[in-house]
């Protein structure tokens, strides 16, 4: 442990906090964006040239707002709620490998902050305490709509979970690792996990939106039934980070799904037209983040299309029809990986 | 029964299919809906910087106005009064002194006369009704005020100026063709038989 493995792995950490919060300062602005265009309008264009400047107003905007805790909520809770939920959405960033190695002067530095050789499960694990956050936000409100919206948080995290982690399970199988990078590096080329486990990508992606709390699944602060839902009491920038964190969480499972199924950092046939390692590095960055931003894309996409679930039709479609989905793609994938020994049984 | 216009639709509360049961091809489609909505023109106009194209004839706010040498054409008949079927005008009329001929083109006016903007709709019957051709709809749009009592335009808004210049052009309202027909009273819709 040196002090320029120190100093570099700061860097590191800085960058990707900072690039993490900027992205999801501007899905604020892309989300306005895009839900104008697909409903023929232009939305917002006033702060600076075609409006850029928009989050940075609105971030303001929320810095200025009066600061209103109510007099009958819990105060530590009510301040540890937002804080839970912002902290844990930033730290899933940390196992991500957002890019191939650099070579600088001979030493390599990896783009991973960490190659937590258990990173699926921390993954699972840091988003899972998520929940935890608008669940104490919720409670902590005195209030029946945010304790409503709290709860269906939680029961929709956990029963979504469930699904979420039998489709990962799948994919565990046939990449035999839980590290992010080795599961990446083995999808050089085009040799994309889609191609293996589509299923499991469509009971992925489905959980994904679930655990987002993006509409189509976004009953836990649906405007029509629960005011606000678990954020109803917030306000200024307690409200701001609540919000804030679901963009936060939207673009860290763009970059997760990018990174489990569309082959992370790689593109197919780029290993011809370029070949210094240190290029290949930087389009790699760039080609995970066009992947990225092309499923933060397809998440406001589909929520501006998808009307919202009733909840009994959210908790049939998690319990009754992925989790056995889920259970299918997982011994068809076992079924698939053991078809000789299974062959052998019966011709002998 | 057989339907006139063969538009409606027989609804029948039948069992999905299983590909509808997926759901997926109808979420597909519906994506492809909104996906081409994203290219489509937007309907969106800047407001500031562009204006709504309006109608040649468009139907604003009222002028009352005043002949060649500058007097009020106006004699406090009532007849837009009573064409108006909003009751939005109201009048006084008054009789026109000695020494008020540069002032009133006949020998009564109206000493006070007062559009309520809230309640009128723009129908342009007072336009019809009139027969000194004193009252006209303009192409100029009623501001935005702050109370309802700011919203009852008297004289002083109404009529307009002296100056040359700054008089409304109606010649798109007031053509030979519209004098033609206000010649025929019978024409009108609100003549009583």
């Amino acid at each position: 442990m040196t002090l320029s493995f120190l100093i570099y792995k700061t860097i590191l950490v800085v960058i990707v906090f900072s690039i993490t919060l900027l992205v999801a300062m501007y899905s604020t602005y892309a989300e306005r964006k895009i839900a104008a265009f697909l409903q023929d309008r232009i939305g917002p264009d006033r702060a600076g040239p075609f409006g850029i400047l928009q989050p940075l107003a609105d971030g303001i905007k929320m810095f200025m707002k009066e600061e209103v805790i109510p007099s009958a909520s819990n105060k530590a809770l009510f301040i540890i709620g937002p804080s839970v939920f912002i902290l844990t959405a930033c730290m899933t960033g940390v196992v991500i490998p957002w890019g191939p190695p650099l070579t600088i002067g001979g030493t390599e530095y990896s783009l991973q902050i960490t190659d937590v050789n258990i990173g699926i499960l921390y993954l699972f694990g840091v988003v899972s305490l998520g929940v935890y956050g608008i669940m104490i936000g919720g409670w902590a409100s005195n209030n029946k709509y945010s304790l409503l919206g709290a709860i269906r948080a939680s029961s929709q995290m956990i029963s979504y979970e469930v699904a979420m982690g039998l489709s990962i399970i799948a994919l565990v199988m046939t990449t035999g690792t839980l590290s992010l990078a080795q599961i990446v590096e083995q999808q050089q080329g085009w040799h994309w996990n889609i191609l293996i486990q589509p299923l499991g990508f469509l009971i992925f992606l489905i959980c994904a939106f679930a655990e987002t709390n993006r509409a189509p699944f976004d009953l836990p602060e649906c405007e029509t039934e629960l005011v606000g839902g678990y954020h109803t009491e917030y306000s200024s920038m307690k409200l701001g980070f609540f919000l804030f964190a679901e963009y936060i969480n939207m673009f860290i499972s763009s970059a997760v799904i990018s990174t489990f199924y569309f082959g992370g950092y790689n593109m197919p046939f780029i290993g011809r037209f370029v070949s210094d390692p240190n290029g290949l590095a930087i389009l790699g960055v760039v080609f995970l983040f066009s992947k990225i931003f092309f499923f933060i894309f397809f998440f406001m996409w589909v929520r501006w299309t998808l009307p919202r679930f009733r909840y009994d039709q959210l908790m049939n479609l998690g319990w009754k029809i992925l989790i056995p989905l889920s259970i299918a793609n997982l011994v068809l994938t076992g079924a698939w990986m053991m078809r000789y020994e299974i062959a052998g049984l019966f011709v002998k | 029964m057989q339907s006139l216009t063969n538009r409606s639709k027989i609804v029948a509360k039948k069992e999905m299919t299983f590909t509808e049961r997926l759901y997926l091809p109808a979420i597909f489609s519906g994506m492809l809906i909104t996906l081409r909505h994203f290219f489509k023109r937007k309907a969106t106009i800047k407001y500031p910087e562009q204006t709504r194209e309006f109608s040649k004839i468009y139907r604003g706010q009222h002028v009352l106005k005043r002949d060649e040498a500058g007097a009020e054409r106006c004699t406090a008949c009532g007849l837009c009064a009573v064409a108006c079927p909003a009751e939005a005008i109201t009048m006084v009329a008054a009789e026109r002194k000695r020494g008020e001929e540069h002032l009133y083109r006949e020998e009564k006016y109206a000493a006070t006369y007062e559009i309520n903007m809230l309640r009128c709709i723009f129908c342009g019957d007072c336009e019809e009704a009139c027969p000194k051709e004193a009252i006209f709809l303009t192409d100029r749009k009623v501001d935005s005020l702050y109370t309802r009592g700011e919203f009852v335009f008297g004289k002083n808004i109404l009529v307009e100026s002296l100056i040359k210049e700054k008089q409304v052009d109606v010649t798109v309202r007031e053509t030979p063709d519209v004098a033609g027909f206000k010649k025929h009273k019978e024409y009108a819709h609100n003549i009583v038989k």
